[in-house]
């Protein structure tokens, strides 16, 4: 009884162990298996192989024949073309360590990537969209072994209010935003001019005051999602953990007041005469 | 009440059910009994590297944590006698089960650095990030995705609650802080039983079946060793590795 139990579990293991023996290399061949792989957008459904002709007109000089962000633009390229065959994306509505939605892939190529090589590909139909994040995602094993994240809640935004903009600034203060972002989020913080992304290339830190929009949208709810789920790949850690949701339509608020642009909250702000946290004020002890 | 007892069946059933509980208990504590474990020592041949200092001045807190006790780096930690600590031992042609090790291991953000260094650990075994400092960290592993490890990043500001995560697959998992570009420490996740070397660079691996194994050492700069050894029941087999300075 004991003896067929462990036999059997040796057996499951192994068998569970096939897929991870098989993604020590991928092959063109693997790209091959995997051209079935399909994206769904609302009612469009997305066919990896009706993108092969977009992809090798319009993304292989920067993203590879292969998907590893190795095609022939790479060397002049900064930041550098993400590599596909990782499965591990900036952009997402999913917590840190998933996959994203196919949504999530469907709008980072509409909106492109502010401050990158990367272009908003407006010019694609919906259907031409959706055919190429089922491409994209026909480069990772990852697709196949795993499911998207479960999108995290985002509860309805509340009104901006004098008292929500200071809170978010505490919430800044709290999560020490201003280790990397600065105290007045111009990226001069303590920790801006070390960072590194995952593959060890120097990457900067978001500049609020410079009016720019952030690499992954820049609606009120893109930058609720940008803390709160991370952005996988670079320093940006979730805060999901740290930050409620109420607190984190705060945040939103304050940030949106460090931004040049003439908004409700910059107003708000002002007239509170709201000052910069203080970076050497004893770190306010967390809610519990 | 009596009427139970009139069906063969259950009765049949019932003797099964205990016998292979009996079956399961006598085994286990026979296997116990049986099992031998694998010790040695893990030194370091030569002139122990130079430990670089480290400059924390980024961040007032961790200067101040380390005002009395001044932070090195802690790639190679070697005690008295060459013993190399930070070693992980583990069995490299390990084919049995997995050990259901209930253990909850800790990896602490402390005074701006990891403790401990390294964190072995078994594929699937649960661990826990906690951080005992008044200062902000992101804990930041970067695994390769190909191997079924999946890279993720969360902040930890003072007093934030412990994180509970495992990893999939054997693999030498890098972690920083991106916060603080100093901290640098080790997720060794292995199958099997596994140990880490103390300051001396001693060793112990229990729990392992009579056999013949691969024993393998891994230091973080040095990189692998590997030697057979044969596990007798109830015994402890020796394997003592040296790595040599570089």
């Amino acid at each position: 009884m004991r003896r067929s139990f462990l036999k059997r579990s040796l057996l499951v293991g192994a068998v569970a162990a096939l897929p991870l023996a098989s993604w020590a290399q991928l092959t063109p061949y693997d790209f091959e298996s995997r051209m079935g792989m399909e994206s769904h957008i609302g009612k469009i459904t997305g066919h990896a192989k009706d993108a092969k002709a977009d992809y090798r007109r319009y993304c292989v000089s920067c993203h590879g024949e292969l998907g590893d962000g190795n095609g022939e633009s790479f060397p002049w390229v900064d930041p550098k073309p993400r590599d596909f065959q990782l499965g591990v994306f900036k952009c997402r509505s999913t917590p840190t360590g998933t996959l994203p939605l196919d949504e999530d892939l469907f709008d980072t190529i509409a909106r492109g990537l502010d401050r990158s090589n990367m272009p908003q590909w407006s010019t694609f139909t919906k259907q031409e969209r959706a055919d190429l994040v089922a491409w994209i995602k026909h480069f990772s094993p990852r697709w196949v072994n795993e499911k998207p994240g479960t999108p995290i809640q985002i509860p309805p935004e509340p009104e901006v209010t004098a008292e929500r903009i200071k809170a978010g600034r505490d919430v800044f203060a709290r999560v020490q935003c201003w280790k990397c972002h600065g105290v007045e989020g111009k990226a001069n913080g303590p920790s801006a001019a070390t960072l590194t992304d995952d593959l060890g290339r120097p990457i900067a830190a978001f500049n609020f005051t410079e009016g720019a929009r952030p690499k992954c949208g820049s609606t009120d709810r893109d930058l609720y999602k940008i803390f709160m789920t991370g952005l996988d790949g670079t320093p940006m850690p979730s805060f999901a953990d740290n930050i409620k949701p109420d607190e984190a339509w705060d945040l939103v608020f304050y940030l949106k007041a460090l931004e040049p642009q003439n908004s409700k909250e910059k107003a708000l702000a002002k007239q509170l005469g709201l000052k910069p946290v203080d970076p050497n004020a004893p770190p306010p002890a967390a809610p519990q | 009440m009596k009427n139970q007892w009139k069906h063969p069946f259950s009765v049949v059933l019932s003797i099964v059910v205990l016998v292979c509980c009996a079956a399961l208990i006598l085994g286990r504590e026979v296997r116990a009994a049986g099992e031998g474990k694998i010790s040695g020592t893990v030194k370091l041949d030569g002139t122990a590297p130079h430990m670089k200092g480290i400059d924390m001045s980024k961040d007032p807190y961790c200067v101040k944590a380390h005002a009395n006790d001044p932070a090195h780096l802690e790639t190679y930690m070697v005690g008295a006698n060459g013993g190399l600590e930070n070693v992980v031992l583990y069995i490299s042609d390990w084919s049995g089960a997995a050990q259901t090790s209930t253990t909850v291991p800790v990896f602490d953000q402390k005074n701006c650095m990891y403790t401990p260094h390294v964190l072995p650990l078994e594929t699937g075994q649960t661990f826990k990030v906690t951080t005992s400092d008044a200062t902000a960290h992101n804990i930041h592993p970067n695994p390769n995705p190909m191997t079924g490890n999946i890279p993720w990043n969360q902040s930890q500001p003072p007093g934030a609650p412990p994180i509970e995560k495992s990893w999939k697959a054997p693999e030498f998992i890098e972690v920083k802080c991106n916060i603080h570009p100093w901290m640098h420490g080790w997720h060794a996740v292995v199958k099997g039983p596994y140990a880490t070397t103390d300051s001396n660079g001693n060793y112990t691996i229990n729990n392992v079946p009579p056999g013949n194994y691969t024993v393998t050492a891994w230091q973080e700069a040095a990189g692998t060793q590997a030697q057979k050894v044969t596990v007798a029941a109830g015994a402890a087999a020796t394997a003592n590795f040296t790595f040599k300075a570089k």
